[in-house]
């Protein structure tokens, strides 16, 4: 089914954003929903999502080209994706990472054999106080999960194994100002 | 008047329009700036950063706005801190330039030094090599060493094929992105773009089938590096090894400039080779662009192993004389029963050599064509002074019963960027078509409507002020129409633009489906309106023409001709059926002039000897013609054009020195610098001049025509073009083979599905009692009671014709 | 004193919109719609002397006066990219305080009379993103955005945008080709985007923590707003600080506060009886600020403003101040910075896209031990190379923290390198 019979609603929704002459707007939360939809964005969403907005397919790729967290490739069915940039780094993230590393047997880029869990080593995540932290990517969200540690990591990949995404969980000890 | 502004650059002061770039104005001065992104003819993106400059203006006082003299008087120059684009900032009053400091060049240098540290070096096997902005660059404002690690290099695929036309080699790219900017902004066929960012960033296409534009060559020629090449003339040869000959492209009536590449090759016994077709500059034809049907498929019917080198006589080799004194004396039994029949390929020189013959023996002279109306673009067409390239804001363009996009692909070009400076386009056509997305107005209307339609369009509210605009310039075809409809359009067309007859940039062109068609009807030659009785019992002398391949009746008719001679480049279905064949040489092997449907006489150069046994049409002719009495020229084309003007009115004036003018042309491209406008070449053998307009008296305005339309419950087969065919000259060109494909016709769905129909699926048409099989391609934009049946794939169709389809087995 | 911009630290439940309209929310958006011109909106925020938190400083009344009278439409886009390393203040109070946000998008959008106001969110704020869509739905639905606000005829609605993962997306052209469904690519200036803007119309962007101030300046007027801070830098600013630090996070601090005060008063110092080596104040895109006792006090005793940072070779930038102790070498620390510039340059030009290639190749090789003096200095003279040559200011951003790294501490680059 094309996504235009299966989520009516809210590519209408999308569309009403932004001027009507200016559809091509559209292409961004298009995209996001076609990975919703699959997991990953294939190259027939581009084309339908390029019928849609009277592009060219390529225009479309062009763009899942060049933003990171557009994927055109199936991978784990959760993306761990680690901030080791350098704030998160000074506190850690590059040992947490190894260790977690260790810990799931796999290497940066590489997904679990069972699939579950893909992991990433991205740039900043705006939660350098938090480190070290980790943003988790399913088809439908990202979710922060901050002041993690190794142990508290598998034993959410443990959930994650049993069931969905929980709350993100948010360390709040750290905005505690005097 | 645009206003003008004074800027030194180098010393040098320069006078150039408000507006104007740095980098432009100080082309202008002979100061070259070292670019690759840039490219005259796109907007500026600034991308590269190679054009970097010192940039000072005078200091304005704020109090009184005036210029702060300095120590000598001169107003007091302030430099910016840092080093700018000479691509992105327009010139101003006073400013001043310096593109060759210490720190410009150092800048310049420091680009190319960063450039190449992504570039693999790889000269010696790039098909660029010789004629390489990157190349020439590097020795001109690079440095003679590298600080940085080969090894480290990040290395990439080489030679993807985007599409079987042109390749890509990811490493030598410089994402400077001209090719992308090309087809998205020049030709509207955004079908490549960026992929990833950063040093990662590559060129992608997803099109089906990849790189899917009709333009796609001249990314090639402006491309700055080996990155795109063609697959025609990939490691074809050296730059430095080949002539070079300005020619006309000889594929469809624009006319387009083009420069032959020429090398000596064993492969041909040591005789020349045509390696490839290259665009030649004229600002007012083909600017500095060409399509790929041109490029690709516009040399290799002239090498074709299988062209004729032997006069037959009933199929038997023959000596030329002998066969030609045959003819001769066959022509002058038959006299006024002489009906001479010419294709709109031959020169006018050959034309008016056939047009000669003809009347010294009172017999007729007839036009091969599938398209009438000519007699009204003589009267009625564009003359002196006219330029496409100069419609924009207060022009009307009208096009209608035409596919510019495949049948006059420039124009579509040249259309489209009028709609962009402004010009109002009305687009109209029983089908949809590529102008459409740029048009200002669409018009819809049911195939046989052509004639009312025009009619119609003067009055409409919504229209009126386009017709009456300061230019008015009308393209007419023949979509869905033979010949009758075709010319009662024209002359429906030509009632808009009578009272603006000989005012340039107004005017009436035919979108022929030949390079000289245009020529013919100036020389005088005319359609017949019923072909196959013109030809019966007559003694018939056919030059460039296949009528007996293109339709069975007519090969019925020629059957039953007193005597058929027949002058070719190859042994066509006519040409076997004629008692005489006389061998031609093709027009790359000798000189001449065609008139393009713009009515710009231009001439072609000889690129490579005749194929031995061959002679070029105006010379057999007169041979003929002397044979039978009649005195022509046959030494060389140039007289054949000094009889011409002296005889033909509209000619007068014209000839070869005159043709061979050339005036200074914006943006100068093709000298040393590469890098500026790309490969083109430079204008130096003429830019051609326009005929003036026949003054026969003649009718002018929409009369009733009786178009056959589609009955209830039959379908009607509709004649259309595409820009890829299977005609004489497109066979040849083995590389274009899948894009034309095979025959197709194209229905509206609802009638696909009536019938059974998907797109893609097999059928049979059946069309004046014979078959045909054919793939079934859909078109929403069609009315339900056509097939949409196109020209040159071996189905014949002159006019809307009734005809029934059916599924085929699939094999 | 209570916190203006993340007012959630003192009323945890001002996420919630009745919590935000009892605590006087949108009394300066009706103020605005209500009782005064659009004209002086804009006076009111320049005599405030506001200036962009996103980075540059620049005075936000001037830029929002640069839109020209009569052209329509016209837009407002909040800037919520937030994607340089170090700074993660916007996304606090997108969570926390969402509606005084959204209020000063609000009010940005009257001051230049445009109808609709994006909120551009970096991809990684998804959640967030859907968060503020239901804030923006609560709005319309009490009347704070819609057709006729409070009875005038004047009709406000903001979308929310979602990027997808593109540092570049922040530098204000990339973000509007981003919005306008292109390759978040920069373009040239000019022409600015208060001429040439969103789809080619007049344009404010303004940062989410500058916008986040706009309501307090409407409600509490100009000259109670440049009370504090300094005459220069006005008001106050939130501080991100990172890195080597006890107490890391988001300080709201009058702008010129010390850096003293902020990394030992607020921060806790430094942990484990570490020295502070070097201060990056803002973020990955800064020039190293060398601290080692000889210029320990003349640092701490710098006013964190946009003037007073230059004195210690540095910029203000966006305040993200990531500490740097004695543990960390400077080859490791642009380590880090190169690789961040070169996986975030866009590719557009040539200097930034083949610069920060190369740089991170000589990054690598020196950091890995592998590098000879010659490598310290082609990467310092690369970088000056890069430097002023690109087409936006993210290829300069990733030549600063080399060039002061390599000037400053040469003795982490002599221990590094073959000899
Ligand atoms: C590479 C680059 C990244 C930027 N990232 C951001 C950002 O994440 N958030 C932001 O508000 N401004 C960012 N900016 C600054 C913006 O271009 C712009 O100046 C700012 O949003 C204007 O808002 P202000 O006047 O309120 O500061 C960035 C600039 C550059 C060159
Ligand atoms: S400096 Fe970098 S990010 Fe900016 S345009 Fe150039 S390549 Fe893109
Ligand atoms: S930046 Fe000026 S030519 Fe590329």
């Amino acid at each position: 089914m094309s996504l235009a019979e299966k989520y009516p609603q809210e590519i209408e929704a999308i569309y009403a954003k932004y001027p009507a002459d200016r559809k091509r707007s559209a292409v961004m939360p298009l995209l996001y929903l076609a990975q919703r939809d699959e997991g990953y964005i294939t190259k027939g969403s581009m084309a339908e999502i390029a019928a849609l907005l009277d592009l060219e397919v390529t225009e479309v790729a062009s763009i899942v080209g060049f933003y990171t967290l557009y994927h055109d490739k199936k991978e784990g069915k959760y993306r761990m994706q680690v901030c080791n940039d350098l704030p998160c780094a000074l506190r850690g993230a590059d040992q947490f990472l190894e260790s977690l590393c260790q810990n799931l047997g796999i290497q940066v880029g590489e997904t679990t054999p069972d699939g579950l869990v893909t992991l990433e080593a991205v740039m900043c995540l705006a939660a350098c106080d938090k480190a070290p932290m980790f943003q988790l990517q399913d088809d439908d969200k990202v979710a922060y999960y901050e002041n993690m540690t190794v142990d508290k990591t598998m034993e959410l990949i443990d959930a994650l194994k049993k069931g969905g995404l929980g709350e993100s969980i948010r360390d709040a000890s750290s905005r505690e100002v005097k | 008047m645009a206003q003008m502004v004074t800027l030194t650059v180098n010393e040098v002061k320069v006078t150039v329009p408000a507006g104007t770039l740095i980098v432009d104005a100080a082309k202008r001065a002979g100061i070259d700036i070292p670019v690759f992104c840039y490219h005259p003819k796109m907007e500026p993106v600034g991308m590269c950063r190679q054009c970097l400059v010192e940039i000072g203006r005078p200091m304005i006082d704020r109090t009184t706005s005036q210029p702060v003299p300095g120590e000598d008087g001169n107003p007091r120059i302030q430099f910016m801190p840092k080093l700018e684009t000479a691509c992105t900032n327009p010139v101003s009053e006073g400013m001043v330039v310096l593109t060759a400091s210490e720190k410009a060049k150092a800048g310049q240098k420091e680009i190319i030094e960063l450039l190449l540290t992504s570039h693999p070096l790889d000269c010696p096997v790039c098909d660029k090599g010789g004629e390489c902005p990157l190349q020439n660059l590097t020795m001109a404002y690079g440095s003679s060493g590298s600080r940085f690690i080969y090894d480290e290099k990040q290395h990439a695929a080489k030679s993807i094929p985007l599409g079987e036309l042109i390749y890509l080699d990811r490493e030598r790219c410089i994402q400077c992105a001209r090719c992308i900017r090309f087809q998205k902004d020049i030709a509207g066929e955004p079908v490549l773009d960026f992929y990833q960012r950063g040093r990662a960033t590559d060129i992608v296409t997803y099109s089906e089938p990849g790189f899917d534009s009709i333009f796609s060559g001249n990314t090639t020629d402006i491309c700055p590096v080996g990155a795109l090449t063609t697959a025609d003339f990939r490691f074809g040869a050296r730059p430095w090894e080949m002539n070079h000959t300005a020619s006309l492209c000889a594929q469809c009536p624009v006319g387009c400039n083009i420069t032959f590449n020429v090398r000596r090759e064993a492969k041909s016994g040591g005789g020349h080779s045509i390696k490839r077709i290259m665009p030649r500059q004229n600002e007012q034809v083909n600017e500095i662009w060409m399509c790929d049907k041109g490029r690709f498929a516009g040399y290799h019917f002239a090498e074709s192993a299988e062209r004729l080198t032997q006069p037959l006589i009933k199929g038997a080799p023959a000596d030329l004389q002998t066969a030609q004194k045959l003819v001769a004396e066959k022509l002058k039994e038959a006299k006024a029963e002489t009906v001479v029949l010419a294709g709109g390929r031959l020169a006018n020189e050959d034309l008016f050599n056939l047009k000669q013959l003809a009347d010294g023996l009172g017999g007729k002279a007839l036009l091969y064509t599938p398209i009438g109306g000519g007699e009204y673009t003589a009267v009625y067409g564009l003359t002196a002074g006219s330029n496409l390239g100069d419609l924009g804001k207060g022009s009307t363009v009208l096009v209608i019963a035409s596919d510019l996009h495949d049948e006059a692909p420039i124009w579509y070009l040249r259309i489209k960027a009028a709609a962009q400076r402004g010009a109002t386009v009305v687009v109209a056509n029983a089908r949809a078509t590529p102008l459409d997305d740029f048009a200002t107005f669409v018009v819809r209307y049911a195939y046989g409507d052509e004639v009312q339609t025009v009619n119609s369009l003067s009055g409409k509210e919504q229209f009126a002020g386009a017709f009456s605009a300061e230019n008015l310039v009308i393209f007419y075809g023949s979509d869905g129409l033979g010949m009758a409809g075709s010319t009662a359009l024209a002359e429906a067309c030509a009632g808009l633009v009578k009272s603006r007859a000989g005012k340039p940039n107004n005017g009436l062109v035919g979108v022929w489906n030949a390079a000289n068609t245009q020529g013919a009807y100036e020389l005088g030659f005319r359609p017949a309106t019923d072909l196959a009785s013109e030809l019966k019992g007559k003694a018939v002398y056919v030059a460039a023409a296949d009528p007996a391949g293109d339709d069975p009746a007519l090969a019925e008719a020629l059957k039953s001709a007193s005597f058929l001679a027949v002058q070719e480049l190859f042994l066509t279905e006519t040409a076997r059926l004629a008692a005489v064949v006389l061998p031609a040489s093709a027009y790359t092997e000798r000189e001449g002039t065609f008139t393009s449907a713009e009515r710009r006489v231009q001439r072609f150069y000889p690129a490579v000897p005749p194929r031995p046994g061959t002679r070029p049409d105006f010379a057999l002719t007169a041979d003929i013609a002397r044979y039978a009495g009649i005195e022509l020229e046959g030494r060389s084309p140039l007289l054949v054009m000094n009889r011409i003007a002296a005889s033909v009115k509209v000619f007068s004036g014209i000839s070869y020195a005159r043709l061979a003018e050339v005036t200074e042309q914006y943006p100068i491209v093709g000298r040393g610098d590469l890098y500026y406008g790309g490969t083109t070449y430079e204008n130096t053998q003429g830019l051609g001049t326009h005929l003036a307009l026949s003054q026969e008296d003649i009718s002018a305005g929409a009369k009733p025509h009786a178009a056959l339309r589609p009955k209830e419950n039959e379908l009607l087969a509709i004649p259309a073009s595409k820009v890829y065919d299977r005609g004489t000259t497109m066979v040849a060109a083995r590389l274009l083979d899948g894009r034309a494909g095979v025959p197709t016709v194209a229905v509206n769905p609802v009638t696909a599905g009536k019938i059974g129909l998907a797109a893609g699926d097999p059928a049979k048409v059946s069309l004046n009692e014979a078959e045909y099989d054919v793939i079934v391609k859909l078109d929403e934009s069609l009315s339900t009671g056509v097939v949409l049946v196109y020209r040159s794939f071996g189905i014949p169709i002159s006019e809307p014709t009734p005809v029934k389809i059916s599924v085929a087995e699939k094999a | 004193m209570a916190h203006l911009l993340l007012r959630h630290r003192d009323i945890p439940d001002i996420k919630k919109l009745d919590v935000y309209v009892k605590n006087g929310g949108f009394t300066a958006l009706k103020k605005a719609v209500t009782g005064m011109q659009p004209g002086q909106v804009m006076d009111e925020v320049k005599a405030s002397g506001l200036r962009g938190r996103g980075g540059a400083g620049f005075p936000t009344g001037v830029k929002w006066s640069f839109i020209p009278k009569g052209v329509f439409p016209t837009y407002v886009v909040a800037n919520a990219d937030e994607s340089e390393p170090g700074t993660f203040k916007d996304r606090e109070i997108m969570e926390g305080n969402p509606y005084q946000f959204l209020e000063g998008v609000a009010i940005a959008c009257y001051a230049i009379q445009s109808n609709v106001g994006y909120v551009y969110l970096r991809g990684e704020f998804y959640q967030l993103a859907r968060e503020l869509d239901d804030c923006l739905a609560e709005m319309e639905k009490a009347g704070y955005l819609g057709d006729n606000l409070f009875g005038s005829n004047y009709s406000l609605r903001i979308r929310t945008h979602l990027g997808a993962g593109a540092y570049i997306c922040g530098e204000e052209t990339a973000l509007l080709e981003s919005i306008e469904g292109k390759r978040g690519q920069p373009r040239i200036r000019p022409p600015f985007p208060a001429l040439y803007g969103l789809y080619g119309k007049p344009t404010v962007i303004n940062n989410v923590e500058t916008l986040t101030n706009v309501p307090l300046i409407i409600e509490k007027g100009a000259a109670w707003y440049k009370s504090m801070g300094t005459e220069k830098s006005p008001g106050v600013k939130i501080f991100s600080l990172s890195g080597n630090v006890t107490r890391p996070g988001n300080y709201e601090l009058p702008l010129g506060t010390t850096f003293r005060e902020l990394i030992f008063t607020h921060g806790g110092g430094i942990p484990d009886g570490h020295q502070v080596k070097g201060i990056m104040p803002a973020g990955a895109s800064s020039s190293i600020i060398l601290v080692n006792s000889a210029t320990f006090d003349k640092v701490m005793d710098t006013p964190m403003d946009y003037e007073s940072v230059q004195n210690v070779g540095s910029l203000l930038g966006s305040a993200s101040v990531i500490l740097i102790d004695d543990t960390c070498s400077m080859d490791w620390i642009i380590n880090k910075t190169m690789h961040f510039f070169k996986h975030e340059s866009c590719g557009k030009c040539t200097p930034c896209r083949d610069g920060t290639y190369w740089m991170l190749h000589l990054v690598e090789r020196i950091h890995a031990g592998n590098g000879t003096n010659a490598d310290v200095q082609i990467l310092q003279s690369v970088a000056n190379q890069v430097n002023g040559k690109c087409l936006c200011a993210l290829g300069d951003f990733s030549t600063m923290a080399i060039t002061s790294a390599i000037e400053r501490f040469p003795q982490d680059f002599e221990s590094k390198v073959k000899t």
